[in-house]
């Protein structure tokens, strides 16, 4: 499936004849479209005039396997969708569930959910600006961001025996209780996490190369981000305060205080500023959810092994690393859900790209896609 | 002895030595990336991982050589060695020792300024003769980016020539004066970063800007061809190195023998590693961004400098 802006004047040179373009495909195997992505790319010289992005390259049918699964089994196909961010699409997934069948979470489970989403976005955004890094070249930035990674990746092996694919939280809690010391080590890494920050904020965004290919790249109006559906630091770095964790808050993120991180201009600068701003602020709410955890049940009593919730809908979403994640269910009663439907903020934010490229170079392309964050998996699903 | 028997002689140390250069290159070029990312780099291979290059060398020169269907066969295969002869040539100018370049000539400092700009030549014709576009865009860039530093980089080196009163690489060297440093200090930063974007390195790795065109002219070369590029780009940091170390810092001028040659590799050394620690730090500049770096920066500074030098002269 491909997406087409078609509403372009073809470029004129002097003398008002159409500029013969120069097509160049990058991808679906390229070192900077994350993954599997592909773009058609139309050049003027240097500038692109149109891009077309190609979608479907990692597609495994996700949504279509789920209606021969029952919902246990589902969540680790959930795994697989943003495969750097696996602990929000578990989580979207089961709160549909939990919407879905009525069951109610223990309060320790929802801390605890709300500590692995939030280390999750710290470990998201670490990829996310290593890679915007390694888009402009400077790949030590791309390693010391993945050290960052690094850390949250071996809590989580710690917690649930996955660096990647967690399969953690499940329909009615999460899979397993922290082992001893894991809440010691959540601090100690949370607790160091803000100078390396500042190091990272200063080799980087204090560069002076990584402003002039930054700023003012792939500039986003916030009315175009709120109309083309865009979320997450796509959305904020536009300015606009748009964060379910604050203005649809669920779980136990109405006890939590935290900032939601804007940016100004809307640029690529921005939007990956965001990224790293956010660190900050879930350090405070790890923290925070560590302060107030209690010791209690981390599943709720007397689930079935085979769920079948009653005929109906549901609809349920969160704040992923890369904006709204949401995930629709259609239950008929049985074992299995009849239709599962992922909104993928991926999928929403990569829609921007030919908005966002077309005027610029074909060296900012690549800088606006990572800006983007699109992971394919989620794209593709 | 002959002449041509002697040119025969240094092109073939010259290919020796780039050859060298390359293999040692290589080696602490991954040593001093892996320390700047906290890994350890090579260390399997040999003492240190001395011997990873040669290793990777022989399974260079093993692999298949492939022409593309599409590509000019005849340009595509000649192309590397447009690249690596005019760099290799550089290196018989540059003056080793007091008094002595292989090739003494009377204007070596304008041989060596242009003659390792041919290989712009042979960039172009790899990008082009590949019939690939990210090659040809690859091409194009190099062949801009290339000319437009020739300006800078030769200004910078100017202004040596007027302080020594020669254009003589060997000359310059020996009326070398300590107080040049800080005279020329701006002149060499302009040298330094002119010839890091010669070399197209980073943050100047357009043409080959990995991100956006995979490889850039040379991404369709494989096996041996696909080495004499990465063996040209440390010809060139040897190059760049040493005559920046000989021309702006004396080289070990008026040390004794051995001692001098030592402090003369030693600082020619010290300039290739903050190359390498420049390139593993800094992001990729864009191309509109070089060539404003280049034509409203470094080409101002350097004629700057120029009139500084020049003032300098006429008040002495």
């Amino acid at each position: 499936m491909t997406l087409q802006i078609e509403s372009r004047t073809p470029a004129l040179d002097d003398a008002g004849h159409p500029v013969e373009e120069l097509v160049l495909n990058v991808g679906p195997s390229h070192p900077s479209t994350h993954g599997v992505g592909r773009m058609i790319v139309h050049l003027d010289g240097d500038v692109v005039v149109k891009v077309t992005p190609v979608i479907g390259y990692l597609h495994r049918g996700i949504e279509k396997m789920a209606e021969n699964r029952t919902y246990l089994q589902i969540v680790p196909l959930t795994d697989r969708l943003d495969y750097v961010g696996s602990m929000y699409a578990n989580w979207a997934y089961c709160r549909a569930v939990e919407r879905l069948a009525g069951i109610r979470v223990p309060e320790r489970a929802e801390y605890l959910r709300v500590i692995v989403c939030e280390l999750q976005r710290i470990a998201s955004h670490m990829m996310s600006i290593g890679s915007s890094a390694a888009d402009t070249g400077a790949f030590s930035m791309f390693i010391y961001t993945f050290d960052v990674r690094e850390g949250v990746v071996e809590l989580f092996e710690n917690l649930c025996g996955s660096r990647l694919t967690y399969n953690y939280v499940r329909p009615g809690g999460v899979s397993k209780d922290v082992p001893e010391g894991w809440t010691d080590d959540v601090l100690a890494f949370t607790g160091s996490l803000g100078p390396r920050l500042d190091e990272l904020d200063r080799l980087f965004f204090g560069n002076t190369i990584t402003r002039g290919r930054l700023k003012g790249v792939g500039v986003l109006s916030p009315e175009d981000a709120v109309a083309w559906g865009a979320s997450g630091p796509a959305v904020r770095g536009s300015g606009v305060n748009w964060d379910l964790r604050q203005h649809r808050a669920y779980s136990v993120y109405p006890r939590m205080e935290f900032d939601v991180v804007v940016g100004e201009r809307g640029d690529a600068y921005d939007r990956a500023r965001v990224r790293l701003l956010e660190c900050y602020e879930s350090a405070k709410i790890i923290e925070q959810c560590i302060a107030q955890m209690r010791a209690g049940a981390i599943m709720t009593e007397g689930l079935p092994r085979l769920l079948a919730p009653p005929v109906g809908e549901a609809y349920d979403h969160i704040e992923s690393a890369r904006g709204s994640l949401g995930v629709y269910l259609v239950s008929d009663g049985s074992e299995r859900p009849y239709r599962m439907k992922v909104r993928s903020p991926a999928f929403c934010n990569l829609a921007l790209l030919p908005l966002l490229a077309v005027g610029h170079t074909l060296p900012d392309l690549v800088v606006i896609l990572g800006s983007l964050d699109p992971v394919f998996g989620e794209v593709d699903r | 002895m002959n002449g041509f028997v002697w040119g025969l002689i240094v092109g073939l140390a010259a290919g020796l030595l780039i050859a060298i250069a390359a293999l040692i290159g290589v080696w602490w070029e991954r040593k001093v990336a892996a320390k700047i990312q906290m890994r350890l780099g090579p260390q399997e291979a040999g003492p240190a991982g001395l011997l990873q290059t040669l290793a990777d060398t022989i399974k260079l020169v093993l692999k298949e050589d492939i022409t593309p269907n599409q590509a000019d066969e005849p340009i595509f295969r000649f192309a590397p060695f447009l690249v690596f002869v005019p760099c290799a040539a550089a290196l018989a100018v540059v003056p080793f020792a007091t008094g002595w370049a292989p090739f003494n000539i009377a204007s070596s400092a304008l041989f060596f300024l242009a003659v390792p700009a041919l290989s712009v030549i042979g960039i172009l014709l790899a990008g082009w003769s590949s019939r690939n576009t990210y090659a040809s865009i690859g091409g194009v860039r190099g062949a801009a980016q290339m000319i437009s530093y020739e300006l800078p980089r030769t200004l910078s080196v100017l202004s040596l020539c007027l302080l020594a009163g020669s254009i003589s690489t060997v000359g310059i060297r020996d009326a070398w004066r300590w107080w040049w440093i800080p005279l020329t200090a701006v002149g060499f930063l302009v040298y330094f970063i002119a010839s890091i974007a010669e070399l197209n390195r980073g943050p100047f790795d357009l043409p080959e800007a990995e991100s956006e065109l995979v490889a850039g002219y040379f991404a369709d070369y494989s096996g041996i061809r696909w080495a004499i590029f990465m063996m040209v780009e440390y010809g060139g940091m040897v190059a760049a190195s040493l005559f920046g170390a000989a021309l702006f810092f004396g080289g070990g001028l008026g040390l004794p023998g051995a001692l001098g040659a030592v402090v003369f590799v030693i600082l020619a050394c010290t300039l290739a590693t903050v190359m390498i620690w420049v390139k593993w730090t800094f992001p990729r500049m864009r191309p509109d961004q070089l060539m404003g770096l280049a034509w409203k920066v470094l080409t101002p500074m350097a004629l700057v400098q120029l009139l500084v030098v020049g003032a300098v002269i006429a008040w002495l």
